[in-house]
């Protein structure tokens, strides 16, 4: 491997700022919520076990999402059949949920009155019930996978197809082709993509005490809420979301050490063509698998949809509003984690040996409290303007800083692939500057900046994050809304909004993803 | 690259209220400021009178605003505080940051007396389990209901302020033998929401027989929705009452028109948009009286309500009790 690093840059040196900006404006929330403490009582018994289950939880729904992504993602790559492209983007789609509505979709299926229960009774099974530690679980699966596999397939994208011609000229079957070709790459690709998840996971508030049926389902965040909200323990708050950093951050230094192997070397661009699993059983578990992660990934949404779409012409105007609103957000957002996402990857991309440590602060930004980061923004921006004059602005900014992990997972190694196989053809030419942005990377990862893009604008539209601490009442963003009408009897326009949520989200993340795949 | 930004947002978000006017700020909960909610009336009505420009500013729920109020300290906008209730007034009154209303509260239409010198209510309501009006043997009290196998959804107490109230109804109706209480009720509850619109939201798809409500939520569908179908359960040992209140911030740049405004909140132009945006009973009973429907509601027969201290003091214990029993 050439170690000859190519110089920063300008994009690179803007990504080394930007990853120590997002570490820096973490402390210095915390810092400013620290400050604003009137004495605390530190942290419990309670908010031990808290912690405790929260990193269970947390751990078994990264684990079930990979493990189950694995053989999805693996069928998705060795098939070919039409419609597969809108699938895979389909699949992605409950990702961009807002959990509340992901929950009451889950609900509409694996519920007391669900579809499944309606059947179990009908054919005389007792019915079981979603609450508890499985559900929890249950719906971190059905939030994370879709994650879990596009990471993966990207994966199985990265074993140049010359690999696979290799290996059938070989006549390797399917257990060798999987020990040579996809082990590795799993190893590449599986843990960073678990930790990802895990990492989301241990922000999760509303899902995991909603599904966890009491109070042993205590997550951080809800240590962290109450602290904030009744207790006005705001060190502790604080003392909490830093536990949850320290976390974090372990974790990510392991499993992107651990991720840190030889990758395939360059190929020819061919499409990947597989000479093996062609047997009629191999064809058959594919099939089934497939279908049952559509099933599982798409029932929920579809009853959202259903449920939400008959409602949607009468819905109040100030929900139209918010969901321009929304946009507007998702579009300040995604821009601002378009441009950190690139910088950042081309930083990594270069500082060979930093890559993980690039990587790791953007992934603090999501194990970061979002009601710790609130807050500490709150106290800083109230010392100079009206916070609610900035809501907008600081919402895309909170939420761009949260998506960025997902855009750097996907970024980065494809930066990093591109500037292995093409580095040194461009370095002869003398190919630098904007032309060798404009002529080598971002043709290669175009794919890559299209699905960042999408994720971004998708999660900011769906999400809460921060709106709620500085919006006034003209400036709600369309998930703040939801909230509204949910909290004003409105279960019926809230159906209808979560309806247009999904629809909006999605439409954006189809939008991106498609630009960024369009003839690449 | 963050300027262009801000610009935009900035724009985008500054209303065009370049008026004289004095501006009087109240903070108040999310629900109260929304299109459906009493917000927009009130605002007319108390600008009609008021020759100011009434500013409403949502912060979350009763205990968010609270925060809202204490992080921002004197230098907060605020001038009037609206929707704590009984359970956070011993908090707020600890901050310090809150001035006597000093005026003279008029005769309230309240199940209990009211001699506050601080806080003045504006509407309150009965907590109660609602559940379908078809359901058969709907537990009458405590004890009935952790005896059968009704299955309930509640609010937590760490999050929300109908799940606090639920704990200190226990409390109150009980005493010492609360966690004898949650234990039974234990294997009755399905599971606990961080607020009460995804207990209510479980209720409706559902996925439990009743869920911690109030006694008006019935009046909501009927009224607004002409559906019949939800009645909330009478309990014998009483039931815990929510009270709503407002007060004015010492720092206040308005403090006259915070008085007005807290004056204006018990008279009928306020009082009569109270049932059917709020839903919940106004304070003082407006001239023509609740709006047709609020008859079919349960009356309780008792009111239960620890005072501001009492509740405090008991919170802690009562956390620690409801926990320990829920989480066997």
């Amino acid at each position: 491997m050439a170690d000859r690093a190519q110089p920063l840059g300008l994009a690179g040196w803007a990504g080394i700022a930007a990853a120590v900006a997002i570490p820096a404006l973490i402390a210095v929330t915390a810092i400013a919520v620290i400050l604003s403490a009137e004495g605390g009582r530190g942290l419990s018994a309670a908010d031990w076990s808290a912690i405790r289950f929260t990193l269970w939880q947390a751990l078994l729904s990264a684990l079930i999402s990979v493990g189950l992504a694995i053989p999805v993602a693996r069928a998705l790559a060795r098939r070919r059949f039409w419609g597969r492209e809108a699938l895979i983007t389909l699949l992605g789609a409950p990702f961009l949920l807002p959990v509340i509505v992901a929950v009451f979709g889950l609900l509409a299926i694996f519920g007391r009155n669900g579809l499944l229960n309606t059947a179990l009774v009908a054919i005389g099974v007792e019915p079981i019930s979603i609450f508890g530690l499985h559900g929890v679980v249950l719906a971190h699966v059905f939030l994370n996978l879709p994650l879990a596999t596009r990471l993966l397939l990207q994966g199985w994208q990265t074993i140049p197809a010359e690999r696979f011609r290799l290996a059938a000229s070989l006549n390797m079957g399917p257990g060798a082709l999987f020990r040579h070709l996809e082990i590795p790459m799993l190893i590449r690709a599986a843990p960073p993509a678990a930790l990802v998840i895990f990492v989301i996971c241990t922000t999760s508030f509303a899902v995991a005490l909603t599904l966890g049926g009491g109070p042993r389902a205590t997550t951080v965040e809800l240590a962290i809420f109450q602290a904030l909200r009744f207790d006005f323990d705001l060190s502790r708050a604080a003392m909490l979301s830093v536990v949850q950093l320290v976390i974090t951050g372990i974790m990510a230094l392991v499993a992107l050490k651990v991720a840190r192997t030889p990758d395939f070397g360059m190929g020819l661009d061919r499409p990947a063509k597989r000479w093996d699993a062609d047997d009629l059983p191999r064809r058959m578990l594919d099939c089934i698998l497939i279908v049952g992660a559509a099933l599982f990934l798409i029932a929920p949404m579809a009853a959202v949809f259903v449920r939400g779409a008959a409602n949607i012409m009468g819905l109040p105007d100030v929900v139209w509003t918010s969901a321009g609103r929304s946009l507007l957000v998702a579009a300040l957002s995604t821009l601002l984690v378009v441009c950190a996402a690139y910088f950042m990857a081309a930083a990594a991309a270069r500082l060979r040996n930093g890559a993980a440590w690039i990587e790791s602060a953007g992934l603090l930004a999501i194990s970061a409290s979002p009601l710790v980061l609130g807050t500490g923004l709150f106290v800083i921006v109230f010392q100079f303007v009206d916070p609610a004059r900035l809501a907008l602005p600081v919402t895309a900014l909170v939420n761009a800083i949260v998506t960025l992990p997902f855009a750097l997972r996907v970024l980065i190694p494809a930066v990093r692939d591109a500037d292995i196989s093409f580095g040194p053809l461009a370095d002869s030419l003398n190919l630098v500057g904007w032309a060798r942005v404009r002529l080598l990377t971002l043709p290669r990862i175009r794919k890559q900046l299209g699905f960042s893009a999408g994720l971004a604008a998708a999660l900011s539209m769906g999400d809460l994050g921060v709106i709620a601490l500085f919006a006034d009442p003209e400036s709600a963003t369309l998930p703040l809304q939801l909230y509204r009408l949910m909290g004003a009897y409105r279960m019926d326009d809230a159906a209808g909004a979560s309806m247009l949520l999904l629809c909006l989200s999605f439409f954006l993340f189809w939008a991106c993803d498609w630009g960024g795949r369009r003839g690449a | 690259m963050r300027y262009p930004i801000l610009a935009a947002g900035l724009l985008a978000v500054t209303p065009a209220s370049a008026q004289d006017l004095p501006v009087l700020t109240v903070y108040t909960y999310d629900s109260f400021v929304a299109d459906w909610g009493p917000g927009p009336a009130i605002e007319a009505a108390f600008e009609e009178v008021c020759a100011c420009d009434l500013q409403f500013v949502a912060a979350g729920d009763g205990a968010a605003l609270l925060g809202r109020v204490r992080l921002e300290g004197a230098r907060s906008d605020a001038d009037v505080v609206l929707g704590l209730d009984t359970n956070l007034i011993a908090a707020a009154n600890d901050t310090g940051l809150f001035a006597p209303h000093s005026l003279q509260t008029p005769a309230l239409d309240m199940p209990v007396d009211w001699t506050d010198a601080t806080f003045l209510p504006y509407d309150w309501g009965y907590f109660a389990f609602v559940h379908n009006a078809d359901m058969e043997n709907v537990p009458t009290d405590f004890r009935a209901l952790g005896a059968s196998d009704t299955t309930i959804v509640i609010q937590d107490p760490r999050s929300s302020t109908p799940g606090l109230g639920l704990l200190m109804w226990v409390k109150a109706a009980y005493g010492d033998e609360a966690p004898a209480i949650w234990e039974a009720l234990a294997d009755n509850v399905v599971t606990v929401t961080p607020g009460w619109s995804e207990a209510y939201g479980l209720f409706l798809e559902g996925e439990a027989d009743m869920v911690l409500s109030y006694t008006t939520s019935p009046a909501y569908h009927l009224i607004a929705e002409e559906d019949p179908s939800k009645s909330a359960a009478a309990f014998t040992e009483g039931h815990y009452l929510q009270v709503e209140v407002a007060g004015k911030l010492a720092s206040s740049d308005q403090p006259e028109l915070a008085t007005a405004f807290l004056d204006f909140m018990l008279t009928d132009a306020f009082q009569t948009v109270i049932p059917t945006t709020n839903w919940m009973y106004p304070a003082v009973m407006p001239e023509g009286g609740l709006p047709e429907g609020f008859e079919t509601l349960i009356e309780p027969d008792q009111a239960l309500l620890l005072s501001p201290d009492a509740a405090a003091e008991a919170r802690e214990l009562a956390l620690d009790e409801w926990l320990t029993a829920l989480s066997r």
